[in-house]
């Protein structure tokens, strides 16, 4: 199935023209300087990796100070920090980050046939922006300052009367970084997804991995102001004295949580539409079928964005609001899973009426079904208006949500390191030791989080530092603690067989495992530019049309559809994806990496309470557009 | 990969072994399958049709996966949707709406059973205020203040008031009712009717900063005859020093800062920021369930109360002489 043939002279000059005017800086300056969406992606990919480790450390650090009762490995305090710290960086800079950063940023324009992101110096600015606000939050870590009033940051405890360290401005000011990098990235996959795709590609055979990040990206733009404003009407109540959660004066405690589960729910769906779009790329490729209900999935996949921010409340029944309220978002609570399960059943059906291979994507994608099946039920039970007030607070959501954000959410992202590990690097990964990772990180996990339902039923809270041994909860917390160990431990084996692998596997070809959508037609590792002709598409499996694909080096020999002669893409119209224009790319550029430097020092200086250089760094930022601004993209060469 | 045989079998283990788990705890204390009241048995019911009724669906999708792996050499339907459509509208639309409408009407139904009392309808209200970290008890209409211990009634429906003083912290005695949030400005309510005397453990279920953790509390339901008489006690002013100790322990208190924080009715004491003392010596615990309320331990709590409950508001007194400390100790014991 796959279209490299060795190219005609023609084409081989084609092919050289096009290496010279994709090439970018070599070395690390190239790195700072990028904006080509693979080397982007790659970099979202090993901070969020990086980032990972971190916030496994804490979550390992938690659980041996509960393996049992009145243990004392850390005190409240530093507890506090690693829990909070726990939560803000596997949701904004692990989960998210790697999905749609890493795996979006790679994929798309590889899965619709462009040569890049719509707007490449923007997506390099996100990426630096991302990696800004983790600095941030890591300084804090170093500094023992770390935000500490758990991820979901409620008020008053984060007011500045019941917190007056800088602990909570780190997490005010760094999410409000992080949130300008995930807009900017949610803008771009949509005008990249609506413009930029191959001729041909109409919205009936957009690949389902770019339809869930398109919901996704949909979601973030929603979603994200809610938590801005949020945010600023903290940090206004915290450095400048005003009353937005003050109780006592007009303000209220329960417009913070509102404002952020606004965000928080469609934040939920954020985390695991990519996922589904990662397993909707492996079941075809791994069953040697189209997706079942292909339609109705992509429609499921925008409804549950859409009807992911109705459910807020559903954080709230313990608040005390008035029963109509609470009956309404139970309802609507219990109507999202629909959506889910007409996908559960989609997956379930592809596989049964396919003829799948049990290699190592396929076994997560299945552990994230089995995940994602138990966590969608406790899910249900917490709709249910009283029993969610009865076990709310307690570890019985914290392992539901694991179940849904770890099995999930990150099963298929770590099928997906394995699936998409031989485009990337160019070479195989251990095919039997990925599948004996795969069955010690599915055991790891049930040991960690299912015994958490049985502690939360008997009565355990969420977010406590210890517990008395009277209570009776250690042995499900010993067995939580054992498994993250097993857990740990199989992540390790999974890094170490990338690793390895990423020097000593045996070369991949450009198709491996017979991928239908398009980055399975060009060669691994893919050149700068993706493919040496804009391919032309007449199916949602556009890699499964081998006439197609002949046609394509046809056109490369003939100079069509080429675009040799610039830094240059197609766009195509959104709907009917009909050829419409070539547009001129920017090339790489010093000033993205310049300008997230510049904002995060700004942001640091406005947190230590240093606000007239904090001005200084605003008119650096000016400076440093300005100069964005000022140099033309480099002309053809 | 033996994905159908072993995961069918691990599945199965797990969720034998999780039954047998859920039913063990049956006997805890703070174990939300103990209900002791008719909303948390409601709740209880509602839990275990949806366990039971999630079971079903889990095995119904494992079933499907199994068939996958069990199928997986035999070529499919060569891609026809019509088959898989059937399943995927009958699996995934029409069986939830059926399933979700009755779950829907069975959760409207239990909801008024564990929703606030109406105003009036009790003949007994409790305030409890949520501190940092410890619940202030008060019975409106008498002088009784307590902390971490609230008494009330047997078979007597009480409307319990509650506030904070500071954060938000919720309330919550899982064997008697749902948990409510203390929500600064707002006033919540539930309603505890117990029909048994016994003691049931809560504690905060809302983080509220460092010792979120040790921040418990009890209900004692006592005969409404035990109870009066409690409540009489607990609403005199407090019983004045007998030996010298006492006396001396008194005048400590009165002079080392402790009545900056610390209530004792009936003496110039009058701080409000801990727990009322009046009567501290009645108590079970002190600092919020976290030590038994003995001489020794109330000593050791005096001396080094970060070395129990790290982050606690209290400072330590481990620079007042052990003698001076003792005779504190032998007047708080003292305030029965």
């Amino acid at each position: 199935m796959t279209a490299i043939q060795p190219p005609a002279p023609a084409a081989q000059e084609r092919i050289e023209r096009l290496d010279r005017i994709w090439a970018e800086r070599p070395g690390f300056t190239g790195w700072l300087t990028t904006t080509d969406h693979k080397r982007i992606g790659l970099m979202y990919v090993a901070a969020s990796l990086v980032f990972f480790a971190l916030g496994g450390a804490e979550a390992l650090i938690m659980r041996t100070q509960l393996a049992g009762p009145g243990r004392h490995v850390v005190g409240p305090s530093t507890y506090d920090q690693l829990l909070t710290m726990h939560g803000i960086t596997m949701i904004f800079l692990f989960v998210i980050p790697l999905s749609i950063g890493g795996f979006g940023n790679y994929l798309v324009p590889l899965m619709i046939g462009s040569r890049d992101m719509a707007f490449p110096r923007m997506n390099a600015l996100s990426f630096w922006l991302f990696l800004g606000s983790g600095i941030l939050l890591y300084a804090s870590l170093l500094l023992h300052e770390a935000p500490n009033a758990g991820w979901f940051n409620y008020v008053p405890l984060a007011s500045r009367r019941f917190d007056p360290g800088p602990n909570i401005d780190f997490y005010t000011l760094a999410l409000i970084l992080n949130g300008v990098s995930s807009t900017a990235a949610a803008a771009n996959f949509l005008v990249t997804i609506a413009k930029l795709r191959a001729p041909g590609m109409s919205l009936n055979r957009i690949p389902l991995f770019c339809f869930a990040i398109l919901a996704t990206s949909f979601s973030l733009v929603f979603a994200l102001p809610a938590l801005t404003a949020d945010l600023v009407f903290l940090e206004l109540d915290r450095k400048l004295g005003f009353h937005f959660f003050d109780a006592a004066r007009g303000g209220d405690p329960l417009l913070w949580q509102d404002l952020f589960w606004i965000f928080g729910h469609p934040e939920v769906y954020i985390i695991v539409l990519p996922a589904f779009g990662i397993a909707t790329s492996i079941i075809p490729t791994f069953t040697r079928r189209k997706m079942a209900a292909f339609p109705l999935v992509a429609l499921a996949e925008l409804l549950v964005a859409f009807i992911g921010f109705g459910v807020w409340v559903h954080h709230m029944f313990a608040t005390g609001l008035p029963q109509t309220t609470l009956i309404f978002f139970a309802a609507a609570s219990l109507i999202i899973v629909i959506p889910s399960g007409i996908q559960i059943f989609a997956w379930c059906m592809t596989l049964v009426d396919g003829t799948p291979e049990f290699k190592t994507p396929l076994l997560f994608i299945v552990g994230f079904i089995i995940f994602f099946v138990f966590g969608g039920l406790s899910g249900i039970t917490l709709a249910a208006v009283p029993f969610d007030q009865q076990v709310t607070d307690t570890y019985y959501v914290v392992a539901h949500f694991h179940y849904v954000i770890w099995g999930a959410a990150v099963f298929p992202v770590l099928g997906g390191l394995y699936y998409w590990f031989p485009k990337v690097t160019g070479r195989m990964y251990h095919e039997r030791l990925g599948q004996a990772t795969f069955w010690l990180i599915f055991a790891g996990t049930n040991i960690t989080f299912f015994p958490m339902h049985i502690s939360g039923m008997l009565g355990m809270p969420r977010r406590v530092w210890t517990y008395p041994a009277r209570m009776g909860w250690g042995p499900e917390n010993l067995a939580s603690t054992i498994g993250a160990f097993i857990l740990a431990s199989g992540l390790v084996l999974l890094a170490a067989n990338l690793v390895v692998s990423r020097f000593r596997g045996a070369p991949a070809s450009a198709d491996p495992f017979g991928g239908g959508t398009l980055e399975w037609s060009t060669s691994s590792p893919p050149p700068a530019y993706n493919f040496a002709v804009i391919p032309v598409v007449t199916s949602a499996y556009p890699c499964w049309d081998a006439d197609d694909r002949a046609a394509d080096a046809r056109r490369l020999a003939a100079g069509q559809l080429v675009l040799e002669h610039g830094h240059e893409t197609t766009t195509t119209t959104p709907v009917d994806g009909h050829l419409d224009d070539v547009l001129a790319m920017p090339a790489e550029s010093i000033w993205p990496v310049t300008l997230a430097a510049v904002c995060t020092v700004g942001l640091a200086l406005v947190i230590s309470s240093h606000y007239v250089t904090a001005l200084v760094s605003v008119a650096v930022a000016a400076a440093v557009l300005a100069a964005w601004h000022a140099v033309e993209p480099r002309s053809a060469a | 990969m033996s994905l159908g045989r072993a995961g069918g079998r691990r599945w199965t283990r797990v969720a034998v072994l999780g039954l047998l788990l859920v039913a063990s705890g049956c006997n805890s204390n703070q174990s939300v399958t103990n209900p002791a009241t008719t909303p948390a048995s409601d709740i209880a019911t509602l839990w275990w049709a949806m366990f039971a009724g999630a079971m079903v669906i889990f095995a119904l999708v494992l079933g499907l996966l199994v068939l996958a792996y069990v199928r997986r050499g035999r070529p499919g339907s060569g891609g026809d949707d019509r088959g898989p459509y059937r399943v995927i509208l009958g699996g995934g639309l029409a069986a939830p709406i059926v399933v979700l409408s009755i779950l829907f009407i069975f959760v409207i139904r239990v909801m008024p059973a564990v929703s606030a009392p109406p105003p009036g309808s009790t003949k007994l209200t409790v305030d409890v205020i949520g501190h940092q970290w410890f619940w202030e008890v008060r019975y409106p209409g008498t002088a009784a203040v307590t902390a971490n211990e609230i008494h009330i009634p047997a078979r007597t429906p009480v409307n319990l008031v509650a506030r904070t003083a500071d954060v938000i912290h919720s309330f919550w005695v899982p064997r008697l009712n749902r948990k409510i949030d203390m929500i600064p400005g707002r006033t919540n309510r539930i309603e505890l009717d117990a029909p048994q005397t016994g003691v049931y453990p809560g504690q905060c279920s809302e983080f509220c900063g460092l010792e979120h953790a040790d921040m418990g509390l009890e209900v004692v339901v006592q005969t409404p005859a035990a109870f009066r008489a409690w409540l009489a006690d607990q609403a005199r002013p407090a019983r004045a020093p007998t030996t010298p100790q006492e006396l001396q322990g008194r005048q400590v208190f009165l002079t080392a800062s402790c009545a900056d924080c610390h209530t004792i009715r009936g003496t110039p004491a009058v701080g409000r920021a801990g727990p009322d003392l009046t009567h501290v010596g009645s108590r079970q615990t002190i600092a919020a369930l976290t030590l038994p309320n003995t001489p020794s331990s109330l000593f050791d709590w005096i001396t080094n109360p970060q070395l129990y409950k790290p982050g606690a508001r209290m400072p330590g007194f481990a620079s007042l002489p052990a003698s001076t400390r003792r005779a504190l100790v032998a007047y708080l014991e003292s305030l029965t």
